[in-house]
């Protein structure tokens, strides 16, 4: 068995912190592990991705799954769920962020910004999971949480990693101190989409 | 004991426990995080050299006083460094010196698309090509196994995927250092032409037992049994592993030491299978090679030559072999119609200010490597030609020579600066250029994640350490007219470029400001438009702020999680209706 995901975002959205928050998780449940992700100039606004692969053999993994094959696909921005739609395999769950962020290329006219965000996603997923996760982190006092929110309702479409190790993967990402609000923001994500 | 580690953090993990005793590097995606890692072991000496050249050099210096050392570098960075590369494989070293040299197959974040190889047989030492975490670790500490049997260095040549890959590695503990001592033998260390025959004839020699011995090395070479005899893929480095996954059928032969190639070890693989395909990312060289050893085989002629060769692609070649059309599975269509998301600068990034000013110009703008070459892109488009590390004030010097009748203004980094640059600056000065030099200054070498350099006042291991002035190095070259602007105070800027572009003399104006990110601080409080005294004329879009959107017939707005309170679009209006938040 071989599980794969794929993140995508904006840079400075929070995409490596999510891969390495699974891969932790995945690690912590006895799996193979292997991840990847887009350093570089993607980090300045740029279009982000990352991918975790996990499997309950021993042996080398590639990092990167085929295209079309991923069964998981978390978002951090609506349009770039679009952008990767046909990564993701007939029936595979896409967890979206209700999060448009504009590029500089739609703001000096060069391009334009879907308006029909909603419609295509329905279009292109199954198993779409919108969730307006700033708008909850605001409530919860910090827009920065937003991601860790999308990651637990990421990490309810992964069944093969108990709710335990995905805890322990969160809590080896934190740093000192933001244990108990991200733990929060993890479930409040991990509930909310068992009711979709 | 297993860590999830990435590539990078495994080549530092095998240094550390290969005994390494000192490390040199410049910052250079994606080979920047193993000097990071490596950096936080207990007792390594790491340094964050001024450019590759003198990071070799100095490695070589180490090595050759019988210390273990590493070098590190993006493949773009061995140019730079491949003077002391080709006489250091004549010279030889002492103590292990593995050469870390990460290329950047699909240009992720590179100008140039180079297959490392290259430098391996035109320096005439070995190549050794990890697949991933496990085999970095791995095949550094037998680099330095490989570099003191035979008295010269070893290339441990990574690609993106595999330096920013992880994988569950098994670490072991650190073994005892080198003594360090140097043993006086010119006869071997200086390649006067008197000895340097003799080296010569060393080297090609020292490539015949190489080639034995790779071919024959128990750990760095796989072979992968498939489940039938028809198909067999010679392959290297990461492309294996996705072999792996599209080809289940095939045997597949991954030479580990890759150079000087394993010749029997092909010869026999080669034998076994009745077709066999070179399936290699970047040049043909391990295919070119095969074909010379009288192997019939498939390869770039199915195989794509540029790019990176991901699964895709390898999905498309398997299609091409097998002559029928597999398709992707793929359920879904990729979407069609979206805007691009190109890397922008940062909310508050100086560079943006600088750029924006130059746009009120009608002037050339040469540039070079780091963030700022962003400054190309519209509604900026500030950036008009660029070639490498270092090259910003020498193609402005060169356009002016060449009778260029527009000013010419030239752009550097910090770290840039002090990489190759001012050796440029040297160049306008002493040959009576006119060229207007920029420095952006923003005390970091901020596009690899903000990393020190000789004007930063503190090195990679966080001690102090002397800033070097960029204005004091100008005027020690000779350089008269320097001012130091903040980007930020757009009169003064416009003013200053105003009355330097029009001087008939070299002239430097260094635009400082700390890069926000680096410094985790704020340039000011954060900006709101007042929608009652927005006139809607959009001046403040052409500064291409990833903070300011608009929607069609509004007034523009800020976002204020994204705002980083530079005050540049301010300064921009015209009407007074961007102010600081209450």
């Amino acid at each position: 068995m071989i599980k794969s995901i794929l993140l995508t975002g904006v840079g400075g959205q929070g995409v490596l912190f999510s891969a390495g928050i699974i891969a932790s998780a995945a690690e912590s449940a006895g799996y193979n592990v292997t991840t990847n992700e887009i350093h570089g100039m993607a980090q300045r606004g740029g279009s982000v991705t990352a991918q975790v692969r996990f499997s309950d053999e021993e042996g080398e993994l590639s990092p990167l799954a085929l295209v079309g094959t991923v069964d998981v696909l978390a978002s951090m921005e609506q349009i770039e769920a679009l952008r990767y739609a046909h990564w993701l395999k007939k029936g595979g769950a896409a967890v979206v962020a209700k999060t448009a962020v504009i590029p500089v290329t739609v703001t000096n006219g060069e391009c334009s910004y879907p308006n029909d965000v909603e419609e295509r996603l329905n279009q292109v997923f199954d198993h779409l999971v919108w969730l307006d996760c700033v708008e909850q982190a605001l409530k919860m006092g910090n827009a920065r949480l937003s991601n860790t929110i999308l990651t637990g309702a990421m990490a309810k479409e992964l069944p093969e990693i108990g709710i335990e190790h995905w805890r322990k993967g969160l809590l080896a990402k934190l740093k000192p101190g933001m244990e108990e609000m991200n733990l929060q923001a993890f479930m409040k994500g991990y509930e909310q989409c068992s009711n979709i | 004991m297993r860590k999830l580690l990435t590539g990078n953090e495994a080549i530092a993990r095998g240094a550390w426990e290969g005994g390494v005793t000192a490390a040199f590097g410049y910052p250079g995606t994606p080979s920047t995080e193993i000097l990071e890692n490596l950096v936080k072991y207990e007792g390594v000496y790491c340094e964050w050299s001024p450019n590759e050249k003198v990071a070799l050099e100095a490695a070589a210096g180490a090595s050759i006083a019988g210390a273990r050392t590493i070098v590190t570098m993006k493949h773009v960075g061995l140019n730079v460094a491949a003077d002391p590369l080709m006489t250091l494989s004549y010279v030889g070293v002492r103590g292990g010196l593995v050469l870390c040299v990460a290329d950047d197959p699909g240009q992720h974040s590179s100008q140039t698309e180079q297959d490392t190889r290259h430098y391996a047989r035109l320096a005439k030492v070995p190549v050794l090509e990890p697949a991933n975490a496990v085999e970095a670790r791995a095949f550094l500490m037998e680099g330095f196994e490989i570099s003191e049997k035979y008295g010269c260095p070893v290339i441990l040549r990574t690609t993106t995927c595999v330096g920013h890959s992880r994988a569950l590695v098994e670490c072991g503990e650190a073994r005892d250092k080198n003594k360090t001592e140097f043993v006086k033998d010119p006869t071997h260390f200086v390649p006067l032409p008197l000895w340097g025959r003799k080296l010569r004839v060393k080297v090609e020699e020292r490539l015949d037992a190489q080639a034995a011995d790779a071919a024959n090395h128990p750990t760095l070479n796989k072979i992968w049994e498939g489940s039938g005899k028809d198909l067999g893929i010679i392959t290297s480095g990461i492309t294996a592993l996705y072999c792996k996954e599209i080809f289940p059928e095939a045997g597949i032969l991954k030479p580990g030491w890759a150079f000087p190639f394993p010749d029997e070890l092909i010869k026999k693989f080669a034998g076994e299978y009745k077709q066999v395909a070179v399936i290699e990312e970047g040049d043909p060289i391990l295919e070119e090679h095969v074909k010379s050893l009288g192997v019939k085989c498939s390869g770039k002629d199915i195989v794509p030559r540029c790019g990176e060769l991901t699964p895709d692609k390898i999905h498309e070649i398997r299609g091409k072999l097998f002559g029928g059309n597999e398709p992707l599975p793929q359920p879904v269509k990729q979407a069609e119609g979206l805007p691009t998301r190109p890397p922008v600068f940062c909310a508050g990034c100086p560079h943006r200010a600088l750029f924006y000013a130059l746009t009120k110009f009608d002037v050339l703008v040469t540039g070079d490597i780091g963030c700022y070459s962003l400054g190309v892109f519209p509604p900026l488009g500030r950036t008009d030609v660029l070639i490498c590390m270092g090259g910003g004030f020498t193609l402005a010097h060169g356009m002016d020579k060449a009778g260029e009748k527009k000013k010419v203004v030239g752009v550097l980094g910090d770290s840039t600066f002090f990489h190759s640059g001012m050796t440029g600056l040297l160049d306008v000065v002493y040959n009576n250029g006119v060229s207007t030099l920029i420095v952006v200054d923003n005390t970091s070498t901020a596009m690899t994640g903000h990393q020190d350099h000789p004007g930063t006042g503190r090195t990679i291991m966080g001690n102090p350490a002397p800033a070097a002035r960029i204005e004091e190095i100008a005027r020690a070259c000779g350089m008269k007219r320097i001012t130091v602007v903040d980007p930020f105070d757009q009169q003064n800027i416009h003013d200053v470029l105003e009355r330097e572009i029009a001087a008939e003399e070299p002239s430097l104006i260094i635009s400082r400001a700390p890069c926000p990110l680096n410094i985790r601080r704020m340039p000011g409080p954060k900006r709101v438009i007042q929608a009652d005294q927005c006139k809607k004329c959009r001046a403040c879009l052409k500064c291409g702020c990833p903070a300011i959107t608009i929607k069609a017939g509004e007034a523009p707005k800020i976002d204020p999680l994204l705002c980083a309170g530079c005050r540049l679009c301010e300064g921009i209006c015209k009407f007074g209706a961007i102010k600081p938040e209450a």
